[in-house]
């Protein structure tokens, strides 16, 4: 693991992701500090430019400022990229694991439904989930996670079934340890480094699907967004370019940087991958 | 492809179309609230004969095996449902905006294929070098730009600094009085800055994959005989690698029109097309539910028939899979 760490940390692409994902981080960690009024609440006159006092990004068509969404739609942003792609990942690797691991019917008919969702156009999925369960954190994070396993599970089931044909699993099974227990302790733990990396990849998509349900008018109302301040911002584009470009700044950064760190990832931990 | 080959794709679309189906009855009975208030959509809500009369036709007072089988059958026989707002049945609603939707889903298909083999082909030959650098650079980060906030960044460019061309809209109101020609090239000019923000997204993605499958095609031995034999670069690179490099872009792009579509919804919304996602957009905003449900279910089968279409090309490309 230290070599990881190490390969990961002389990785630039690594670093300067960690860099700037530590900026986003702070910025969600200061918002209540640094703006401890609500981002919805109005604070100075509307589409007032930005560097102007008191609102150093601008503020938007109802007078809110612009800096104070942008650094409380971070809270957002993460939480929600965060625990989708958990979700995501528990649905993926456990569905994937079983195809893997178990029989031939049993694997059949999981990549048939794995296929099945990746024919589904998953965006409109996510639109119709949200919608008709109305919007809130948890319909939004249920509706990324529902629509972002596929890939994770077609994955964790071609790692399973490769480390699972390895001898030191065969020579579990000779000791008569069961299939669950082969499958925690030894398969898995094998077959999880790739898992990781596609997973922390899976967070900038989910951010990034969070960014366009909410354009859609399909966030949270109770949260500040990102994707909400672009949709509220696009209709005044021609008088206050800033309402919607630093929010979708704001996003650009923050999935480049996890794709970034994503593939430092890939560097530290699959080696023999990434160098063929 | 064998008689039994082409049976069993077929009897995999049909489940396909099945299971979505039933992801639409699942839905409309997990909303809270009553599933006819669903089916009718948020105006249709408010008009107890109107509820009463969807009630009656989807059995909703019948068990839920009896519902599914009342409800695929009307997906059988292409009935989308009501809608309430619009006064329309959803599936003409859907017909007449389904032409945009294909102009613009497949002028961003072609070009972000064609860009990303072109520029994955030139960051792959050139690997290493700044070109390399340049295109992996902007491909990085095109693939984490949201695509409506691209979109309005090219109206900013484009429509609001540079006013050369429309910033929304599918065709000038004027434009269809000056005849065929005419018509058809003001089209093409909205059709300009949605295409290519839609087309860009996909462009770096494609280009990624072009460029390390070109890598990997390069160290193969076939490639060295090539060059043994004294073939020039440009003919190695023309006759032995792009095909082969091309063929898992080529499958990926097939697997990516499901999100092309669903990035036409948001592309659509920012530049006002009149397209499936346009309708999508207010059909959220008004929560007319029939329409989003029939939506969902023809994007589906959008894609499933694009997925047909792309292996149908890489057996033409790859006269290996022919054979099978």
């Amino acid at each position: 693991m230290n070599d990881s760490l190490r390969t990961f940390l002389r990785h630039p692409a690594g670093t300067v992701g960690l860099a700037i994902l530590a900026v986003v981080c702070v910025a969600a960690a200061l918002a209540p500090i640094l703006y401890p009024g609500s981002p919805w609440d109005m604070v100075g006159a509307p589409l007032r430019g930005p560097g102007t006092l008191g609102s150093f990004l601008g503020t938007d068509t109802m007078g809110r400022d612009i800096a104070s969404g942008v650094m409380h739609g971070a809270r957002v942003s993460l939480m929600i990229g965060i625990a989708s792609t958990l979700a995501a990942l528990l649905v993926g690797v456990t569905l994937g694991a079983i195809a893997g691991f178990a029989g031939e019917t049993i694997d059949l008919l999981i990549v048939r439904f794995i296929e099945i969702f990746q024919t589904i156009p998953n965006f409109v999925l996510a639109i119709l989930l949200v919608a008709i369960l109305t919007p809130s954190i948890w319909t939004i994070i249920l509706a990324i996670g529902l629509v972002s396993w596929p890939p994770l599970a077609r994955l964790t089931r071609i790692q399973v079934k490769s480390i699972a044909a390895r001898e030191f699993v065969q020579a579990a099974r000779c000791q008569g340890q069961g299939s669950l227990s082969i499958l925690l302790r030894h398969v898995i733990p094998n077959a999880i480094s790739p898992i990781i990396v596609t997973g922390s990849m899976t967070v900038a998509s989910a951010i990034l699907i969070e960014a366009a349900l909410s354009f859609m008018g399909l966030g949270d109302p109770n949260y500040m967004s990102w994707g909400y301040m672009i949709g509220a911002g696009r209709t005044v584009i021609r008088q206050a370019w800033w309402a919607s470009v630093f929010p979708g700044l704001a996003i650009l950064l923050t999935a480049v940087a996890i794709n970034l760190i994503g593939e430092a990832l890939n560097d530290a931990l699959n080696p023999k991958i990434s160098r063929s | 492809m064998s008689l039994r080959a082409i049976l069993s794709r077929l009897a995999g679309i049909v489940i396909t179309i099945f299971v979505i189906a039933t992801i639409n009855f699942v839905l409309v009975r997990a909303a809270p609230g009553d599933p006819a208030a669903v089916i009718a959509g948020q105006s249709g809500a408010t008009d107890e004969k109107f509820l009463q009369q969807v009630r009656a036709e989807y059995g909703l007072d019948k068990p839920y095996l009896v519902q599914l089988g009342a409800y695929l059958g009307k997906v059988a026989t292409l009935d989308l449902g009501y809608s309430y707002r619009l006064r329309r049945p959803v599936k003409d609603l859907i017909g007449e905006r389904l032409g945009p939707t294909l102009l613009l889903t497949l002028s961003a298909f072609t070009l972000s294929l064609l860009g990303g083999v072109v520029f994955g082909t030139l960051a792959g030959i050139r690997h290493g070098k700044w070109s390399d650098l340049a295109i992996s650079l902007v491909a990085l980060v095109l693939y984490a730009t949201p695509v409506f906030w691209l979109g309005l960044m090219l109206v900013l460019l484009f429509s609001i600094q540079l006013e050369w061309l429309p910033a929304f809209g599918y065709v000038d109101m004027r434009a269809g009085r000056l005849g065929t020609m005419a018509y058809a090239l003001d089209v093409l000019k909205h059709l300009c800055l949605p295409a290519v923000t839609l087309g860009a997204i996909y462009m770096a993605v494609y280009a990624r994959l072009m460029r390390s499958s070109l890598i990997e095609v390069a160290a193969e031995d076939y490639i060295k005989t090539a060059r043994a034999k004294g073939l020039k670069e440009g003919a190695v690179v023309r006759g032995h690698m792009l095909r082969n490099a091309s063929l898992p872009v080529i499958t990926f792009a097939g697997l990516q029109v499901g999100a092309m579509i669903g990035g036409a919804v948001v592309v659509e919304t920012v530049f006002s097309w009149p397209g499936l996602g346009r309708l999508t957009f207010d059909a959220v905003t008004s929560r007319d539910y029939p329409v989003l449900l029939g939506l969902f279910l023809v994007m589906s089968i959008l894609v499933i028939c694009v997925n047909l279409l792309t292996d149908l090309i890489h057996r033409l490309v790859d006269p290996r899979l022919a054979v099978r």
